[in-house]
């Protein structure tokens, strides 16, 4: 396995800003607006609305 | 099959298993939906347990109260940073499909063409276009935008969920008209394209693809070429179906880990 991962500094500093990102997020409640748009039909998605 | 195609196929029975949604034409509303799968996965699907980052991401762009999407802008900058395009080698439904219709036989298939490095240019416009800037600008009187890269272009959200939805829903049907109709003919038009050309949809088209390119080059995860070692024979450029040379760019914006370059160098330089 440590042949496949390399330690890249910009590459974990990035994942920790998406994780950062993330809770922002979170915070901000948006979680809400993707949980009610994938639990119903996605019209749109299938080609109706 | 290899042992890619084996994960793939694991990875997309593991993120669609709803199965009982196939079977009465509904789709799962627990709270698994909450999140994110790393790939291109309709949650339209009948099957999905997950959310589509790609449709997440205009949901919350397009929401009159948010604009900004955070959550799924870092849960794609995480999952980038991690492992890039590995996402699309390995965790992709949609990347399985266009895998397997790849395997069709043809007589004559295309590896490349004039203004395919342009054409790959393609998929940042859409996602700057259709995902970002569509949904957030062109909005209703409310002041919503539309998940325009769902409604107008994606292949998916057709096959994965128009498909089983529409027909066990006598509703559905009797809606249907030239979205459906243009949605269709772009399905099939890059299945049949699969069959020729390997992964159209994700050289030319898909958003998150070009997304997780971004991240190839810094991702945790990526290939390294030992130069010491390297014969400079060619091979692994020749069995590379994304046409690019690891031998110049292991990690290239356009490599998807698929691993075949790895497998066919003589010297295991690649790893």
């Amino acid at each position: 396995m440590r042949d496949f991962f390399r330690f890249s500094k910009t590459g974990f500093g990035l994942a920790a800003a998406g994780l950062l990102m993330m809770g922002f997020g979170i915070y901000r409640g948006e979680v809400s607006v993707v949980f009610e748009k994938a639990v119903n039909i996605c019209m749109e998605c299938i080609g109706i609305g | 099959m290899d042992k890619r195609n084996k994960i793939q196929i694991f990875w997309a029975f593991l993120t669609n298993s709803y199965l009982v949604g196939f079977a009465r034409g509904k789709i799962y509303r627990g709270k698994l939906k909450n999140f994110c799968v790393p790939g291109l996965n309709c949650y339209s699907c009948p099957g999905a347990l997950g959310s589509c980052p790609i449709g997440s991401m205009q949901a919350v762009i397009g929401s009159w109260n948010f604009k900004m999407a955070f959550y799924v802008a870092g849960f794609l900058m995480l999952f980038g940073a991690l492992m890039g395009r590995f996402v699309c080698g390995y965790l992709c439904p949609f990347g399985l499909i266009q895998d397997l219709l790849y395997k069709i036989p043809f007589p004559k298939k295309i590896q490349t063409f004039a203004g395919d490095k342009l054409l790959r240019k393609l998929k940042y416009l859409i996602f700057a276009v259709f995902v970002v800037l569509l949904p957030m600008f062109l909005v209703d009187i409310m002041g919503q935008g539309a998940p325009y890269f769902c409604k107008l272009i994606c292949p998916a959200g057709t096959l994965e969920g128009g498909f089983f939805l529409v027909l066990w829903n006598k509703s559905m049907r009797s809606a249907l008209g030239w979205l459906y109709a243009w949605k269709n003919v772009l399905l099939l038009v890059i299945i049949l394209l699969s069959i020729l050309i390997y992964r159209p949809f994700c050289k030319y088209i898909c958003p998150l693809g070009a997304v997780y390119s971004v991240f190839n080059p810094i991702a945790v995860f990526r290939y390294r070429v030992d130069k010491k070692a390297c014969i400079n024979c060619g091979v692994c450029a020749d069995v590379c179906k994304m046409q690019i040379n690891p031998v110049e760019n292991a990690n290239h914006p356009e490599c998807i880990r698929c691993g075949d370059c790895k497998k066919s160098c003589p010297v295991k330089a690649i790893r």
